[in-house]
């Protein structure tokens, strides 16, 4: 017996291939996430995906999971006593089209507790799966200009000058609609975390 | 990364949205589909080796000839009018999951000259958490495709890639009726208990 209480290996991740729709993507709307009884400022998020040479990754997936707007993840290990708002489902799932983009229909999350209990900024979770990714890839979204930002734990570990890379902005031409711009590879580079 | 709630929590599923015939692949059209019916069960466990209840596992494969019913696949290989090829399930208190489909195919996919995937089941995961989530493939044992797949070989350790291979299921197969292959699968977990800050 090992004294981390891992006995067991993982098992490995292989790529999701050229054809998840079949078993990934569904009949039902994926991608909205929040009701419109949902509690708090409901938002769409616009992402579009891009591989190295800066062409739409057609077929991509991305998974969101996220607090509702009072910073409670509907999960029973989130100890904070509060009711998640029955209207807000957390999880999110969409393909890419064929230009690498897709829209989610959420709301703007709360602020949750993080390491040693300091809030962190408002924040959505992110996995990016794509045909060519061995495994999929970890990041986060951030919202641009949310003053909670500059003492959020996790975006300090990440360079300055690629904190960039974490940042929804609001889309000038839609209101309500944030935008955010994935790169697997290149010299934009997304931050990914290792997980 | 440090691990904070965002790491350690993840959606939850209930039975509700999973149908009667989700789990069996070979009742979700009118007829059955064509080729060798099989039964595919295993554990999810975490790397303590403890069963993972209610963990939302979702398949998707080619037919018995290696076609996927998928718009891009141009594989001359005839699609089955009573095969989908797309299941779900939840795993029960002790972890287990179980699935009746057909043994699909090897399918061929112009990565380079000659290129065939080993047959296999795409399986996507969820646990516990969001940082738990795995999609991976199963394989079956002694396929001749193994060492010429770079998928399986971008695996570089041996034993790793043993571990996504099922193995025969005597205990499990059904007289006159389907064959059996088992495959444990082993989700990542947590490093620490969640941060108890109640607020």
């Amino acid at each position: 017996m090992k004294c981390d209480g891992k006995d067991f290996v993982a098992t490995g991740s292989q790529t999701v291939g050229p054809f998840f729709h079949l078993g990934l993507v569904h009949g039902e709307n994926a991608g909205r996430l929040a009701g419109p009884d949902a509690q708090g400022e409901h938002i769409r998020l616009a992402i579009q995906v891009f591989d190295a040479a800066g062409a739409g990754v057609p077929d991509a997936m991305i998974e969101l999971w996220q607090a509702d707007a009072n910073g409670k993840y509907n999960h029973p290990d989130d100890p904070q006593d509060k009711k998640p708002d029955p209207a807000f489902r957390g999880f999110g799932r969409l393909p890419s089209d064929k230009e690498g983009r897709m829209v989610f229909e959420t709301v703007r999350p709360g602020r949750v507790p993080g390491i040693d209990g300091a809030l962190q900024a408002p924040h959505i979770n992110v996995h990016v799966f794509s045909r060519g990714v061995l495994r999929h890839v970890s990041t986060r979204i951030y919202f641009a200009g949310d003053p909670a930002n500059e003492e959020d734990a996790i975006l300090r570990l990440v360079p300055a000058a690629r904190r960039e890379t974490l940042m929804a902005r609001p889309d000038t031409k839609q209101p309500g609609t944030w935008k955010i711009d994935f790169y697997l590879c290149g010299e934009r580079e997304t931050v990914f975390f290792n997980s | 990364m440090p691990q904070t709630l965002s790491e350690l929590t993840g959606p939850v599923y209930g039975h509700g949205p999973i149908g009667e015939t989700d789990s069996d692949l070979t009742r979700q059209c009118a007829g059955e589909p064509q080729g060798e019916r099989i039964i595919v069960s295993g554990r999810v466990l975490d790397e303590g080796g403890r069963p993972i209840p209610d963990a939302l596992v979702e398949v998707w494969q080619a037919n018995a000839a290696g076609r996927y019913r998928h718009a891009n696949d141009n594989h001359p290989a005839p699609i089955d009018p009573n095969f989908i090829g797309s299941g779900r399930t939840l795993t029960d208190a002790e972890g287990k999951y179980s699935f009746v489909t057909v043994k699909p195919g090897a399918y061929p996919w112009r990565n380079h000259y000659n290129a065939w995937r080993p047959a296999h089941i795409h399986f996507s995961l969820f646990g516990t958490s969001f940082l738990s989530r795995l999609v991976t493939q199963m394989y079956f044992p002694n396929d001749p495709l193994f060492p010429y797949d770079p998928i399986m070989q971008s695996i570089p350790d041996e034993k790793a890639r043993e571990r996504l291979i099922s193995s025969f299921d005597l205990e499990n197969t059904r007289p006159e009726w389907a064959l059996a292959y088992r495959w444990d699968i082993v989700l990542r977990g947590r490093e620490a208990t969640p941060f108890e800050n109640k607020r």
